[in-house]
């Protein structure tokens, strides 16, 4: 089952609208709570980082009965240093998205914490993809 | 603790979700970092917060919470009432400042999640 969706950088209105498709599609095929949560805050996590930092991007996502797969696509500034980028606490978000509740540094670390694999792939001026992989039975 | 007590104890305004009043909040937590809440694992527990955007709705829709509590006198938007509403959420809006709402949560028996 595969899914598509588009990510506006800037709009913090829409941000979300990905990770509540996904979720409704997990409840859907029962998957365990627990897992739909740590799926669905890490791909949150995820879209919040391409509204806030990048001028576009897209996600796009695999899911068959034993696992998901969420490919984070942007064009956009980049990461320079992506070991910097994971560290808690390090951020380069502007005041915009600190005044949404984010950009505190802790979007990266989160996304690791729930996903079972994080891939990140980034070139400066460019853009970065984030490939996140979770099991979904337990 | 109901979710129609906190409501009482606090004289706050229920701004959508009456008809999930009588559902059980075990604890707490208080915060205007998103990211702080995603973190949290516990389940049956009200956010506190200062913060009034689309993105706190969201936040609480990922992370299983079904009851905000908007503190300081904000105000909750259409949008943020639309997709509350669409995922069951009950929404509060409270006059008070973030630490007398806290402390009379407390007081009426609230535990915090760590």
């Amino acid at each position: 089952m595969e899914f598509k969706y588009e990510v506006e950088g800037g709009n913090f209105t829409k941000a979300g609208n990905a990770a509540s498709a996904v979720k409704k599609v997990l409840k859907q095929l029962n998957v365990d709570p627990k897992v739909v949560k740590r799926v669905v805050v890490a791909l949150y996590e995820g879209e919040v980082n391409v509204v806030a930092h990048a001028y576009k991007g897209q996600i796009l996502v695999d899911i068959d009965p034993s696992r998901i797969v969420i490919r984070i696509e942007d064009q956009g500034p980049g990461i320079p240093d992506i070991d910097l980028a994971m560290q808690v606490g390090y951020s380069t978000a502007s005041a915009m998205v600190r005044e949404m509740g984010f950009g505190a540094g802790m979007g990266l670390p989160n996304m690791k914490r729930n996903a079972d694999s994080l891939t990140i792939s980034s070139k400066v001026g460019e853009g970065t993809t984030v490939e996140l992989i979770t099991n979904l039975t337990i | 603790m109901e979710i129609r007590k906190i409501a009482e104890v606090l004289d706050a305004r229920v701004v959508c979700g009456e008809e999930y009043l009588d559902r059980s909040i075990e604890c707490g937590f208080a915060s205007d970092l998103m990211s702080d809440v995603l973190t949290l694992d516990s389940e049956h527990l009200v956010l506190i917060t200062g913060l009034a955007n689309v993105q706190v709705v969201r936040t609480a829709e990922m992370a299983d919470i079904s009851c905000i509590l908007f503190v300081r006198d904000k105000t909750v938007t259409p949008e943020m009432r639309n997709i509350a509403s669409e995922n069951n959420m009950v929404l509060l809006e409270c006059r008070y400042s973030m630490f007398k709402t806290i402390g009379m949560l407390h007081e009426s028996g609230l535990q915090p999640v760590y």
